[in-house]
């Protein structure tokens, strides 16, 4: 049994402007110690899915289908039973570690409270464990640095502190929203190496959200790619960065710039931008961008299914495909 | 010979701490800028990288009057702009401009499009016609991209990219000489990058600007950069023309910088960092290593790099690097 199943996910915000449709039917499932990765631009509904999970959506936000998790369906719970839940059996990292961590507060006063709270320990305890983690996410000196406040800590350090604040209660799952969007280069493949080791280590399940495929690539055993509130393209690591089909993931990955190719002319961009949810145009939401639309795009395209499990969201059938005839019509309904 | 447009000298920026109480007063100082030194040509561009608090910004902003340097000149077309008065310098400013890092965040949120476009030239044309202004505002917008019938509307009506083009037009608006882009992308989607990017390319050749292209991230200034500055601790590492700093650098730390770059293939982004021994942050600024800044970092340390500072030198073929083994090191890398 999977850990985590969500199917038929949607979350819309009531806004002065009409309604904002930011997911989608959203379905996928995770197994324990899977490491999935979630990719998309700003705006692709790929943060405010992970929210809508965790009942954390903005006051206007409204989210309708299941999350399954652990047996539990998620959307059912009450909040007292979802409290107990967050942050212990589901953390979640934030994308800005500067702005995620309370500046008043040293990291141990933060950090202590967590499992004080989750697990009942004591205080001189609950230290020992907090200690124990940062040390694991290989902060030096930690007996003493644990002591400080979040501006004594490089930016590096800070998500750090996040990590081992999202691993306190031994969480079955840890949603990373941008883990290393903010931090250097030098130190983005350290974090990332991290994680996937710490998962591997306790088996815990891992949802990574990123909207650079590079920093994943060594990470994610599966890759889901989302344009625009909806799945465009899934598959394994190595199906999507050696052989993706969706158009989308195509052009996105031919955007990286490359340090081992060759200096080309012109760096490869993505003509446009991505679409107003509140005007969403008919047909495939990526139409508009794409190098290879016809007339048939007018249309919403199928989702094609192999045995291999991928999926692409295109009217371009990948080899070997099947149409996700279920889904497809499930989709057309919803659309009316 | 041609003579360059921009030649900074020894420019250093050092900022003050007070810490400690009022018995105890402490007094530290932060070299944020430490000693650099460059030249820039009509329509050249150079790329300033380093990680996070290396003293890129700093640098941008001493080399505009921003911040005033503690030591050094920044000769501008002959003159020592360290030493105008306000209101020469403000003068100066129409042909020195600036593109900020975060494209939403340095656009006026209740001005349109067009007033923040043609705010500069109410400023230093206070007498130009409405009409011309109005016509060279739309001319700007069609220039980035942007479409002149979107003159009215507010910065949240556009998307992220879009907000940078119009921080590009605002800064080009007045027909500048020296363009300075702080991080101009890396607030931007992967996709929308490589299109920014490739916009300022184009406009440098068409207006023959001097570009001073900053970035955290080797990969994004390759494609845009003649040569390439990396910097460390305020101070310079390498100043390189890129053919060079790409195949074969000249400094560990460049290396290091190179092999930090992701690249979206599972399988060589495994490698790289397996090769990448660039581990650790950079050291407290208020306590620098003694000899070379880089070299408790550096697994190419000798005896002497603890205790010499290595100076910028001229290497046979025209490049710079500051470090004692340069000519002993074989640091190439192989492309595809």
């Amino acid at each position: 049994m999977p850990l985590l199943e969500v199917t038929g996910m949607e979350v819309e915000f009531e806004t002065p402007e009409g309604l904002v449709r930011a997911v989608n039917g959203f379905d996928f499932s995770l197994d324990k110690g899977e490491t999935l990765a979630i990719v998309g631009e700003s705006g692709s509904g790929k943060t405010q899915m992970m929210l809508a999970m965790l009942d954390l959506l903005a006051e206007n936000g409204r989210a309708r289908g299941r999350a399954v998790f652990d047996g539990e369906d998620l959307m059912q719970m009450t909040p007292k039973a979802m409290n107990s839940v967050r942050g212990s059996r589901i953390a979640m990292i934030f994308q800005d570690p500067m702005t995620s961590l309370n500046p008043y507060l040293t990291s141990e006063t933060q950090m202590t409270e967590v499992v004080m709270h989750h697990q009942g320990l004591k205080r001189d305890e609950a230290r020992a464990h907090a200690v124990e983690l940062l040390h694991a996410v290989r902060i030096p000196d930690a007996e003493e640095r644990i002591r400080q406040y979040p501006h004594e800590y490089s930016g590096g350090m800070q998500q750090r502190v996040m990590i081992a604040m999202g691993l306190l209660c031994e969480p079955d799952l840890l949603i990373a929203d941008e883990p290393t969007t903010a931090l250097d280069v030098t130190v983005q493949a350290q974090i990332m190496q991290l994680m996937r080791e710490l998962s591997e280590k306790t088996r815990m399940s891992l949802i990574m959200i990123t909207h650079d495929l590079a920093v994943v690539a060594e990470v994610a055993d599966r890759i889901m790619v989302m344009y625009a509130g909806e799945v465009v393209e899934t598959g394994t690591a190595d199906q999507i960065f050696y052989a993706p089909c969706h158009p989308y993931t195509q052009g996105l990955l031919a955007s990286v710039p490359r340090l081992d190719r060759l200096d080309t002319d012109d760096l490869h961009a993505i003509p446009g931008n991505p679409p107003n949810l509140l005007e969403l145009p008919d047909g495939c939401r990526f139409r508009e961008r794409c190098s290879q639309a016809s007339a048939a795009c007018l249309e919403r395209p199928p989702v094609w299914e192999t045995e291999d499990g991928r999926s692409s969201r295109c009217v371009l059938r990948p080899e070997g495909a099947v149409m996700r005839e279920k889904a497809a019509g499930a989709a057309a309904e919803e659309a009316e | 010979m041609k003579k360059p447009v921009l030649r900074v000298q020894d420019l250093t920026v050092t900022f003050n701490s007070v810490t400690g109480n009022v018995f105890h007063r402490q007094e530290r100082r932060n070299r944020a800028v430490d000693g650099i030194s460059f030249e820039l040509f009509a329509g050249e561009t150079l790329g300033v990288v380093g990680e996070s608090a290396s003293g890129k910004s700093t640098l941008a902003r001493a080399i505009l009057g921003l911040i005033k340097p503690n030591r050094g000149r920044v000769m501008w077309l002959g003159e020592n702009l360290t030493e105008l008065d306000e209101e020469s310098m403000r003068q100066r400013r129409k042909e020195l401009q600036i593109v900020f890092q975060d494209p939403v965040a340095s656009l006026d949120p209740r001005m349109t499009a067009g007033d923040i476009i043609a705010e500069p030239l109410w400023n230093f044309y206070p007498n130009m016609d409405r009409l011309q202004v109005d016509e060279r505002t739309r001319g700007m917008m069609k220039m980035v991209g942007l479409l002149p019938n979107q003159i009215n509307r507010y910065p949240h009506e556009f998307s992220s990219g879009q907000c940078q083009r119009i921080g590009i037009a605002r800064a080009l608006v007045l027909n500048p000489r020296l363009l300075i882009c702080d991080e101009p992308v890396s607030a931007l989607d992967v996709s929308i990058q490589a299109q920014v990017v490739n916009l300022l390319k184009d406009l440098q050749k068409k207006l023959g600007l001097a570009l001073i292209f900053i970035a955290h991230d080797l990969s994004v200034v390759r494609h845009i950069s003649d040569r390439v500055m990396v910097i460390y601790m305020g101070q310079a590492m390498e100043v390189s023309c890129k053919e060079s700093l790409y195949r074969k650098p000249l400094h560990p730390y460049t290396n290091a910088l190179i092999k930090s770059v992701p690249l979206p293939d599972p399988k060589l982004a495994a490698e790289a960092r397996r090769e990448n021994w660039l581990t650790g942050d950079m050291p407290s600024p208020f306590d620098r290593p003694r000899g070379c800044t880089f070299h408790d970092r550096c697994p190419y340390r000798v005896k002497r790099c603890e205790a010499d500072v290595p100076a910028l030198r001229k290497m046979e073929e025209g490049d710079w690097v500051a470090c004692h083994r340069a000519e002993d090191l074989d640091l190439s890398i192989e492309e595809e």
